[in-house]
């Protein structure tokens, strides 16, 4: 058996775990694996300026290849600078192995220098977690961290590892595992034969059908089964946040995202639905609004890897434990046999009643001579960039801008963070794209809060020549924070304006990049072909836009799904 | 409604802490708790006594099986179960009259003496927590009971329905 450190085993077990970028930062706990990480060339380190930058790198990573991404932080600080990323990844069940320094295991639990409980820390967190006891356990651990972090629901795993077992001094015999199995964990992948028959039945049986397509579509990369079944069916497909481009956004039966900042035909389609299949979506209060109102009409199948995301907030009537890819195939297997010629007849009302919800252009926006409007910075960026961009997105109200005028075609297309909502998040998800995505255009969508969030960024871009294009909805406020105070605080802006905003194009210029900065309606097409023709740098643009628009349709507070102020004056 | 939740889980260091950490992040309650290693001593079973609405219960269920280190999870309140708690107390027995007094009780409720000192007696007993309590109340109606200390419940259920890999 090969001999080598535990610093040498980390890299190695990394290696053979198919990891190809570690976004780290070192520090005294690390030193020997940064030592290790510096004799090789097949793990390559991206080196951040902030840990937390280093989770939401390597979720984006994740998130556009649907690989893990992984995280290399010192003990302490390091650690805790993480959490926020993990818990991001773990909201929306990312893949991600965050390997953690611990001190040495003879100071563990003295209080000793940059010393924290983080396999304690990260608990509430995490998927699962190791604190390495031996040096020889280390290839084992980092084996069953990634099956764990990228098997069933994915989710993060820290594995924490004290100073003295990875000592470049001492050398232990080196076995990465053939194959994991762990007889406590074994996710349940293909749906019982039962539940598959009643939910043929049902489906087949509904004259209002609707699909409800979330997260969960993407992670088992089910894309075409789920446009084979909504044309077969010819049912209209909705898609929460998280599941957007599974389903193409340009499709016809594509009828919009849904719930709280949902257009009003997918809203109005689900509350009025006979049947709603949904497929990895987990029915969070940003989707239901009010349960007790929810969909009162429906016959509710839930196809979830996760046995406790059924049920947990809406009862559903047809649970169905397994992932959506696997669930489909059977789904259609059983669909195959059957003669599904009447389908466009049979909902042809259905159909019918749908286009007079749509007629109402619930997206349709004033645009002013004057102002620049944040819709239409979005529907420019989709302009010219084709609809093919890899769009990460901070969060706050360009994010639901976004997520409504930038219909994506392709799964793996829109990184945001949907279930925690961190602010911070999309300039170095966007770089961790980039990352794996060299070839492609990464762009965030961003505002002027958020951006400050991880802006140290700004110089990980240089260092590695990211050219990620920053398009940065300016309108001196936290924009959504904003809104809420229009509409609940009776105006009252307490502490949602920035005083002393920086020149962001000097910014970006001293950190070595292009600024562009786009005050006028007039300037924003010129200013987007300039930014886009700019292949090798990162660009930032600055975009000044109204500062009083808001985020329409929204759902209204206690009622149903399709309770919705359509603008700040007309409600449904 | 009061549950008994049954779990077998891998005896690695921080399962338990896991598994205590569902219940207060998630809001459920515990009553009580009582973990040990099984005869196959790689497993350790853990019985929770909680309570809460079905859903809750569901919930519970699904949030602890869900952990990677939890192989099984079973609610004893389901079925049919024998259910146990151990409890020792100890009380003041300073005179005669409180002696022979304490000596007829623990005899009723079929509990043992098992530590005797010039002022106090410790005594063990075992039983469901409904008989648990009501001794303890009868011993406070008695003599100053000066500490206690219980188990928790644990419990199987009866006949053939088994926990166990």
């Amino acid at each position: 058996m090969e001999m080598m450190s535990g610093a040498a085993m980390v890299v190695r077990a990394l290696k053979d775990s198919g990891v190809t970028h570690v976004f780290g930062y070192p520090g005294g706990a690390v030193l020997d694996i940064y030592d290790a990480l510096y004799a090789q060339d097949d793990v390559k380190h991206v080196l951040v300026r902030h840990e937390q930058a280093a989770a939401h790198m390597a979720d984006g990573y994740a998130r556009s290849t649907g690989k893990t991404g992984t995280v290399l932080v010192t003990s302490g600080p390091g650690a805790t600078n993480t959490i926020t990323g993990i818990a991001t990844a773990y909201m929306d069940s990312i893949p991600m192995v965050v390997l953690s320094g611990q001190v040495p295991s003879m100071h563990i639990g003295e209080d000793a220098f940059q010393e924290t409980d983080m396999v304690g820390c990260s608990r509430p967190i995490v998927k699962h977690s190791f604190l390495v006891k031996r040096a020889e356990d280390i290839p084992k651990a980092i084996a069953k961290a990634y099956y764990i972090a990228n098997t069933g629901r994915p989710g993060p795993v820290v594995v924490d590892l004290p100073k003295d077992l990875v000592s470049i001094l001492d050398e232990h015999p080196y076995q990465y595992p053939n194959d994991v199995t762990m007889r406590s964990y074994n996710p349940t992948l293909k749906g019982h034969s039962k539940q598959i028959k009643k939910t043929v039945e049902t489906l087949l049986g509904a004259k209002r059908p609707v699909l409800y397509v979330g997260g969960g579509a993407i992670t088992s990369e089910a894309s075409e089964l789920i446009t084979q079944l909504a044309e077969k069916l010819n049912a209209p497909v909705t898609s929460t946040l998280m599941g957007l481009g599974a389903f193409s956004g340009i499709h016809e039966q594509f009828v919009g995202m849904l719930g709280m900042h949902g257009t009003l035909e997918a809203n109005k389609t689900m509350h009025n639905a006979d049947c709603i299949f949904a497929l990895g979506a987990r029915f969070d209060d940003r989707v239901t609004n009010n349960v007790s109102k929810f969909c009162p009409h429906a016959t509710i199948i839930h196809v979830d890897i996760d046995p406790a995301s059924i049920s947990k907030t809406v009862a559903v009537h047809i649970p169905v434990v397994g992932s959506v890819d696997k669930v489909l195939e059977q789904v259609l297997k059983q669909l195959e046999n059957q003669d599904l010629s009447e389908q466009p007849a049979k909902l042809a009302d259905w159909w019918k009643q749908i286009d007079q919800w749509r007629a109402r252009k619930c997206l349709h926006y004033q645009t002013s001579s004057e102002v620049i409007k944040p819709q239409q910075v979005v529907e420019s960026v989709y302009k010219h960039t084709n609809g093919d961009a890899f769009v990460s997105s901070d969060v706050g109200q360009h994010q639901m801008f976004a997520a409504l005028y930038y219909p994506f075609a392709k799964p793996r297309r829109w990184i945001n963070s949907g279930g925690l909502g961190t602010m911070g998040f999309g300039l170095p998800a966007a770089m961790g794209v980039q990352m794996a995505n060299p070839d492609a255009v990464s762009l965030v969508i961003t505002g002027d809060g958020s951006i400050q969030m991880n802006i140290q960024e700004l110089s990980t871009c240089l260092q590695y020549n990211l050219p990620v294009k920053i398009i940065s909805l300016n309108n001196r406020a936290l924009g959504m924070v904003r809104q809420w105070q229009d509409m609940i605080y009776k105006g009252r802006h307490s502490h949602s304006y920035m005083d002393s905003m920086p020149d962001f194009v000097k910014l970006a210029e001293a950190y070595g990049h292009v600024g562009i900065k786009v005050d006028h309606p007039s300037e924003l097409d010129d200013a987007m072909q300039r930014c886009f023709a700019e292949k090798d740098r990162l660009v930032f643009m600055d975009i000044s836009v109204d500062q009083n628009e808001h985020v329409y349709p929204m759902q209204i507070k206690y009622g149903a799904m399709d309770d919705m102020r359509l603008s700040k004056t007309e409600r449904t | 409604m009061r549950r008994i939740i049954s779990v077998l889980m891998e005896n690695e260091p921080g399962a338990l802490s896991r598994i205590v950490g569902v219940f207060s992040q998630r809001g459920y309650n515990v009553d009580s708790l009582c973990v040990a290693p099984t005869t196959d001593g790689s497993l350790s079973r853990l019985t929770i006594v909680t309570h809460g609405d079905d859903k809750v219960i569901e919930q519970i269920t699904k949030q602890v099986n869900k952990l990677i280190d939890v192989l099984k999870v079973t609610d004893l309140t389901e079925g049919t179960h024998v259910e146990r708690e151990l409890m020792l107390i100890k009380v003041s027995a300073k005179t005669d009259a409180v002696r022979s007094e304490v000596n007829r009780t623990v005899d009723i409720f079929r509990a043992q003496i098992v530590d005797v000192d010039a002022k106090n007696y410790t005594i063990q007993i075992t039983g469901t927590s409904d008989k648990l309590d009501s001794f303890s109340q009868a011993m406070s109606q008695q003599t100053e009971v000066i500490e206690s200390s219980r188990t928790g419940v644990c419990g199987l259920a009866r006949g053939e329905k088994v926990l166990r890999l």
